[in-house]
């Protein structure tokens, strides 16, 4: 139990730097914002409703809104884990490094925070729900919080392992475009993967979003046919999330 | 006094030395052949010392000498390449934890979460070191105290000053009560006020605390305030002793004389003490009266002066006797930035050594 004591430290100090800063918490949320009432409200005007490729009478902004929340889960957790480059940078990991607990303890303290700063995050953008029409009753609200922390947590487990191979922050904008960028596009966020070509097909399988927006999206419109049944995505996001978690904490024990 | 290993220039301390007497009793770092390699280069080439409890031990070197690789090793940060350590006794490659328990570091570069409060940082720190909940506060005041924080508890670290952070770091540092303070190079980038501050807190601690410190620096004048002083360069400790004795292993102090006739008085140096003065003109940019200026270097200036003043026949206008620094000793012992008396420096260095082995019987 003393090993997980740092565990512990570590979420607590990223949980008091997160709720701290008020500009981040905010600008956050930017981005799913504006995805969801310009881009979505555009797209949703021009295709109009009644699209059977998405298997049932509603509003794209609707069909969007638990691929926007996969979004700001994806972003919210690379990002906060990814804070590890920043502390490397400005020293704090050498005290970290340094300290009597292993290193194990450190990665997971950092997975865990993200993971419970990124769902806090999501948390957020649902109450937004109403303004996009979706309803949100209480029994949805008790899957989706569990579901956005096991997502969040493959993110930020991604987001560790990517940050222990990142020596400055400059490589963080390849990893922005050519890891989370098609992640997040390739997850069916935007749009339904029943007519997609056979490679982004292939490539969506082993995307941990795709999993996590199916989920979502099952559980808030059951009207949509899902592509996996609910088990079978929670299932793939404990798999790939406890994959990564490995992968991030020998990466991470590996590195200094 | 296992400093010394055949074939190593190293000069130990002499057996009436307190410290290396506890040294040898009861050391609380242990360093034996300690070497680490990166890609062929050698960065630490096989480091041996003994540091003592209560002792403030300097490493002095040029960058690059391989101080905080050293330091690294210590800190269980690196692994040896080969070679072993103890700290606290502890092994610094299997017992990591017991190590890191007993150690506090200062790096050189701050380790602070400038997000935080000075207050918060201690006790995250507290937390990590497994400092009882019940003492945590107690604790960060005291430190806080010490380092003169304790008005700027409640500001985040990164309204501070660069001075105000190495204090915050050195507080955080003694948290956990450690056995060795490590502290690399403390004073690099602060002002000459605040480097004096953080020397008086150095002192302090080890009174209050009675703990060991071990920092490196590249001041000399900042290595003078150690107990001892390992020099290291290119990885290898080319010296280890007091600073007194190191700069006495430098052979002798440096006179300065201005007389009315310069030539006339060194060949009276000359004829009646058979001492090689120079003579060097004063250049317009030394302050002082104006004239040719006769440098001598003397065992003892202290007890030549007054013979030398009784015995020369020209008027002497002006007198300094000047003593070795550490600056000359490390020049002396690698010669680098070659100056005029180095050279002579490193040739005395060298026999002084080998009188020093003679007598205590080399291994």
């Amino acid at each position: 139990m003393k090993r997980f004591r740092a565990v512990y430290i570590i979420w607590l100090r990223d949980l008091k730097r997160h709720f701290r800063d008020r500009a981040r918490i905010v600008g956050s949320l930017g981005s799913p914002i504006i995805f969801i009432f310009i881009l979505g409200q555009g797209i949703g005007s021009t295709i109009g409703q009644n699209l059977t490729a998405f298997g049932a009478n509603i509003d794209y902004k609707e069909f969007m809104f638990p691929g926007i929340l996969g979004m700001t889960v994806l972003f919210a957790g690379v990002f906060a884990s990814v804070s590890i480059v920043w502390d490397r940078e400005f020293g704090f990991l050498k005290e970290m490094l340094v300290a009597p607990v292993p290193s194990w303890s450190i990665a997971l303290g950092k997975v865990i925070s993200g993971a419970t700063i990124a769902s806090f995050q999501g948390c957020l953008m649902l109450l937004l729900a109403p303004l996009v029409g979706v309803s949100v009753t209480p029994l949805m609200l008790a899957q989706l919080i569990p579901t956005l922390f096991l997502v969040s947590f493959s993110m930020t487990g991604m987001g560790v392992l990517v940050a222990s191979r990142l020596k400055s922050m400059q490589g963080f904008q390849m990893i922005m475009n050519f890891i989370m960028m098609p992640m997040f596009f390739i997850s069916g966020a935007m749009f339904p993967l029943a007519n997609a070509p056979q490679w982004m097909d292939t490539l969506s399988k082993i995307d941990p979003l795709t999993y996590g927006v199916d989920a979502l999206r099952g559980i808030m419109l059951p009207d949509i046919p899902s592509r996996y049944p609910f088990t079978t995505d929670i299932l793939m996001i404990l798999a790939i999330s406890v994959t990564m978690l490995a992968i991030a904490i020998s990466a991470f024990s590996r590195q200094t | 006094m296992s400093a010394a290993t055949p074939g190593d220039p190293v000069i130990g301390a002499t057996p009436a030395d307190p410290v290396s007497q506890a040294t040898a009793a009861d050391p609380v770092i242990d360093a034996d052949r300690l070497t680490r390699r990166f890609n062929g280069f050698t960065a630490v080439d096989e480091v041996s010392f003994t540091i003592g409890r209560k002792e403030i031990f300097g490493f002095l070197g040029p960058n690059g000498a391989g101080k905080t690789t050293t330091i690294n090793m210590l800190c269980t940060l690196l692994k040896p390449t080969s070679g072993k350590a103890t700290l606290n006794g502890y092994d610094v490659v299997t017992q990591q934890d017991e190590v890191r328990q007993s150690i506090g570091i200062v790096f050189q570069d701050p380790t602070l979460d400038d997000q935080l409060t000075a207050r918060e940082n201690l006790q995250f720190h507290a937390m990590l070191y497994n400092v009882p909940p019940g003492e945590r506060e107690e604790r960060a005041e005291r430190v806080l105290g010490m380092v003169g924080l304790t008005e700027r508890a409640r500001d985040k670290v990164m309204t501070f000053s660069g001075g105000m952070k190495r204090r915050l770091e050195i507080a955080r540092g003694l948290m956990h009560y450690p056995h060795v303070l490590f502290l690399d190079e403390p004073t690099l980038g602060l002002d000459p006020q605040t480097r004096t501050a953080i020397w008086q807190h150095v002192h302090e601690l080890r009174a209050e605390y009675e703990i060991t410190v071990f920092l490196t620096t590249h001041y000399m004048e900042e290595a003078e305030n150690c107990d001892r002083i390992a020099i290291i360069d290119n990885g290898k400790i080319v010296a280890l002793d007091t600073p007194g004795e190191l700069k006495h292993g430098v052979g002798g102090d440096i006179i300065t004389l201005r007389s009315a006739d310069s030539a006339a008085t060194v060949k009276e140096l000359q004829d009646k003490f058979s001492l090689e003065g120079t003579v060097k003109p004063a250049s317009a940019d030394t302050s002082g009266p104006a004239g040719d200026r006769i440098y001598l270097e003397v065992p003892s200036g202290r007890t030549l002066l007054p013979q030398i003043l009784k015995n020369i026949e020209t008027e002497i206008f002006s007198v300094t006797v000047r003593e070795p620094t550490l600056d000359d000793v490390f020049l002396g012992l690698t010669g680098k930035q070659i100056r005029e008396e180095s050279v002579d420096k490193s040739d005395l260095m060298k026999t002084h050594i080998r009188r020093r082995r003679s007598m205590r019987g080399t291994r």
